[in-house]
């Protein structure tokens, strides 16, 4: 079965960028455009691993996480964040949030396959 | 979709990110200190930054992400943004337009410009207030230092680039890659003892000890001694852990990276082996841990197994990652009615939401542009068909003539529909403003704000694409010549710094859009004496102030004494005038001395239909645009005086009106025609005098497709465009501007050589 994957990230390129990587790489895509929709897609499509950005308007990606954190259903799925921060302190906020692992960008579809393959079974 | 479209993708966001960067930080610069504002602006320079990552548009990266760290200093507090600080952020916000435009079109940007910038960006994240400024306190520099410095992480690693700035090249498996080659097998033993938050974190202790295993060979023992009574157990607290042997010519860096995801919420120990630990009972892997792979693996584990140790060892393993799906399932099980319930309820607050933000397509302008052109076909084929239904039922059958009429209206809700997807806000364009403003602002050392207004005003794309030009220059003009140096403007006891306001609004089924400065106003001494200088008037004529202030549409005028950088270009704004009127627009000026000048552009809300009276002029068939026409009346023989040798003037309700022949004008015929024959449109003209325009007969009122007559023919002066009407005829749609000057003693022939010479297209 293939395996699903919701990103969320109110960037237009960057969510193209993860369909395509995604889909070629054999994933089902589910896509939201920022924290709130993430939290509202995820009721309906229960995904194996989230990607998600941390820069995002209404609801931040730390804010998501946490919202995910506290689902009953949803707190043990995988969460890869997606960021241009490399610093350890945007890291560190986003691992107490509950994220499991990240991905720096700049985006590469080598790096996220890899990151979401080491998180998933 | 491949990697050259999502760039497409790219350029396109880049565009609205750079409409919302500059229209937050002029939001910012009035004062409007909303978080969600700064949030905004940072983001759209994040998301660029983000993209232009993806590409390796490495000069947008480094510079975009010098101006985050700036604005991020704003979003933390840390940087206080006041105007000195916004006006850096402002001309950060244009270089980085320009780099955007270099990454797509190629070609370069100012460099002197950008590297000043980054500079100055960098002073602001350091704390340092630009000169001029009010000088920091000394707390403030600490504070923004460190993070300055910890988003400028690696300057060390790239010290050609000058921001300091460049992406961590971050590889799972490229760590120490030179002495892989030359490093013998080593066996590390590895203790790995997850805690509770581990697993809460999404991370599974048997997928970490399978990428583990693929780093070299592999033994491993797992200590279960913790693991207490089935009654005692907590479901998602760690029990286990694990000493593992791996033998491997990768150095002890690439083992720990297998654990980077999880080393806050381990105990984790790496180290050379000494001795394989004896006293344990190690068990050699591979055993087969891509069982995990597939969720049906539980038992798989079992059937491979050689050895009990085996089994408990991956059993162990799962059953600590399997607890939490355990817990999972088991709240689903208690939460489901309350679930289903949230779901609901989320489902309609998306519903809600979507129908609030407003949901909306991206769609190709070329499809846009058929389907117009389709329903402008269709409207005049339901004119044609109604003609020949009236021509040809003169009995007048109601169901036929209902179904006609109820024909009708459905085209034209569906043109409007149409017309109004093509509908944009103003905006873009407003917004491309504000940066010529400052620019040329800059250039002449002057200060001015732009102030726009209703620019949500909507209308056809087509119109606000021919819009900047004029408008550009119009701003231009307005910096350069309308608004004085701060000197003058303290002399005379103004604000040193200028106002240009630019509004947009509806009125009467046109666009109109009004650039009003506060400078000096039209000096009409210095115009009068331009124009006589120039042979444009007569040394002695007497003109109102109405009339010299609209010399300076003519031809060939300007009032700079010398010819600047910035107006002039050798467009005048007889050119401005003339590209307003090619989009059937007017333009008027107003001017108080030492209060300003206001122009005034009255444009059609689309290029594609008009709202016309279909006349009849010397056998002619013409359309007038409606929204010129005041009012229609019959004249009466008393009503009509003569007035020097072949002017007559018509009085209307106690006031005089000129009277024009149209049908003369246009050279229909020779003589003028008995006004007591026809009908009189009074018509409102661009200088806001109104005229009698003399036609044979109206026909009626009808909406009509607008078709080019310059895409054919040259410009015919007199004429706006052409249509086809219900019977099929074609018909010429009057220029009423055009007819009305020529009135004033202007011949059309006139007109027209000087519509060749200074047409736009000619000056670009």
């Amino acid at each position: 079965m293939k395996k699903k994957v919701l990103t969320v990230d109110d960037s237009r390129t960057i969510r193209n960028m993860l369909l395509v990587t995604l889909n070629n790489a054999g994933f089902e895509t589910i896509q939201a455009e920022d924290g709130v929709e993430g939290l509202e897609v995820l009721e309906d499509c229960n995904p194996d691993v989230i990607v998600t950005d941390i820069n995002m308007p209404r609801l931040d990606g730390f804010g998501f996480i946490e919202g995910v954190r506290r689902n009953e259903r949803y707190r043990a799925v995988p969460i890869l964040v997606l960021t241009t921060e490399s610093d350890a302190e945007k890291k560190n906020r986003a691992r107490q949030a509950g994220a499991t692992g990240w991905i720096v960008k700049p985006f590469d579809p080598v790096k996220l396959i890899d990151a979401i393959e080491r998180v998933t079974a | 979709m491949d990697m050259n479209e999502i760039k497409e993708i790219f350029f396109q966001e880049c565009e609205e990110q750079l409409a919302e960067l500059e229209s937050g930080l002029l939001k910012l610069n009035d004062g409007d200190r909303d978080p969600e504002t700064v949030n905004a602006v940072f983001r759209a320079v994040h998301s660029i930054k983000g993209g232009a990552g993806a590409f390796g548009l490495d000069d947008l990266v480094s510079f975009a992400h010098v101006f985050e760290t700036t604005l991020d200093c704003v979003r933390s507090n840390k940087l206080e943004p006041n105007q000195d600080v916004l006006k850096v952020m402002l001309k950060s916000a244009d270089v980085l337009a320009d780099l955007v435009t270099a990454s797509r079109d190629g070609g370069g940007v100012d460099e002197g410009r950008s590297r000043g910038l980054v500079k100055e960006l960098e002073a602001l994240a350091r704390g340092e207030m630009p000169s001029g400024g009010a000088s920091a306190e000394p707390a403030k520099p600490a504070a923004a230092k460190p993070a300055a410095a910890k988003a400028a992480p690696a300057p060390a690693v790239a010290p050609t680039d000058d921001s300091g700035f460049q992406p961590i090249p971050f590889t799972f498996d490229g760590f120490g890659g030179e002495e892989e080659a030359v490093m013998a097998p080593t066996t590390f033993e590895v203790q790995f003892k997850p805690r509770r938050e581990l697993y809460a974190k999404g991370n599974e202790a048997a997928l970490l000890l399978r990428d583990l295993s693929r780093v070299g060979e592999m033994s491993i023992n797992c200590d279960t001694s913790a693991l207490p009574a089935f009654d005692k157990l907590d479901p998602e607290e760690a029990y286990f852990s694990w000493t593992i042997a791996v033998k491997t010519n990768k150095n002890e860096q690439d083992i720990r990276s297998v654990f980077e995801f999880a080393e806050w919420d381990c105990d984790l120990d790496v180290k050379v082996a000494q001795t394989v630990a004896e006293d344990l009972p190690m068990v050699p892997v591979p055993f087969d841990l891509s069982a995990l792979d597939d969720d049906a693996g539980a038992d798989d584990g079992n059937d491979g197994a050689e050895d009990q140790t085996v089994a408990n060892a991956v059993s162990a393993a799962e059953t600590a990652s399997n607890v939490t799906k355990l817990a999972a399932a088991a709240a689903r099980v208690e939460k489901k009615e309350s679930q289903s319930a949230a779901a609901a309820a989320a489902a309609a607050n998306a519903a809600n939401a979507a129908n609030s933000a407003g949901q909306t397509i991206r769609v190709d302008l070329d499809r846009v542009d058929r389907l117009i052109n389709l329903v402008g076909e269709l409207v005049i084929n339901q004119a044609m068909l109604s003609q020949s239904v009236i021509e040809n039922d003169t009995t007048g059958t109601s169901a036929i003539n209902m179904g006609l009429e109820e024909l009708q209206q459905l085209t034209r809700e569906i043109q409007d529909s149409v017309m109004a997807i093509r509908a944009q806000p103003v905006k873009p364009v407003f917004q491309r403003m504000s940066r010529i403003v400052r620019e040329v602002a800059d250039m002449v050392g002057k200060s001015i704000r732009l102030v726009t207004e209703g620019e949500n005003t909507e209308v056809d794309k087509t119109v606000i694409d021919k819009l900047a030009e004029p408008l550009t220059h119009m701003i231009r003009n307005a910096v350069d010549h309308g608004i004085e140096s701060p000197e003058k403007r303290e002399a005379s006891g103004k604000n040193p710094e200028g106002t240009v306001k630019l509004t947009a609004k509806h009125r009467s089924g046109r666009i109109v859009i009004e650039l009003q400065d506060d400078g000096a106003g039209i000096n009409r001494e210095r115009v009068r004496q331009k124009a006589i200088d120039n042979d444009l008037i007569a040394a002695d004529s007497n003109l109102t102030d109405e009339e010299i202030d609209n010399l300076i549409f003519m031809p060939g005028f300007s009032t700079a004494d010398k010819i600047s950088d910035i107006s002039g270009r050798g467009v005048g704004m007889d050119v401005v005038k003339r590209s307003i009127q090619a989009l059937g627009g007017r333009i008027s000026i107003s001017s108080r001395p030492g209060q300003g000048s206001t122009f005034t552009m009255s444009l059609p809300l689309t290029l594609a239909v008009l709202d016309g009276m279909v006349v009849t002029v010397a056998g002619q068939t013409l359309v007038v645009p409606l929204t010129a026409i005041v009012e229609t009346l019959q004249p009466e023989a008393s009503a009509i005086h003569s007035f020097g040798a072949n002017q007559r003037l018509i009085s209307i309700r106690n006031s005089f009106c000129p009277l024009v022949d149209v049908g003369r004008i246009l050279n229909f015929r020779g003589t003028q025609a008995n006004p007591v024959e026809g009908v009189a449109l009074l018509v409102e003209s661009e200088g806001g005098g109104q005229r009698a325009l003399m036609v044979d007969a109206i026909q009626g009122q009808r909406q009509v497709v607008i078709k080019s007559l310059e895409a054919n023919y040259t410009h015919v002066p007199g004429i706006a465009a052409a249509t086809i009407l219900g019977d099929g005829r074609v018909a010429l749609i009057l220029d009423v501007d055009a007819v009305v000057a020529a009135s004033r003693g202007q011949s059309l022939r006139q007109d027209s050589g000087m519509k060749s010479d200074m047409s736009l297209q000619a000056t670009g």
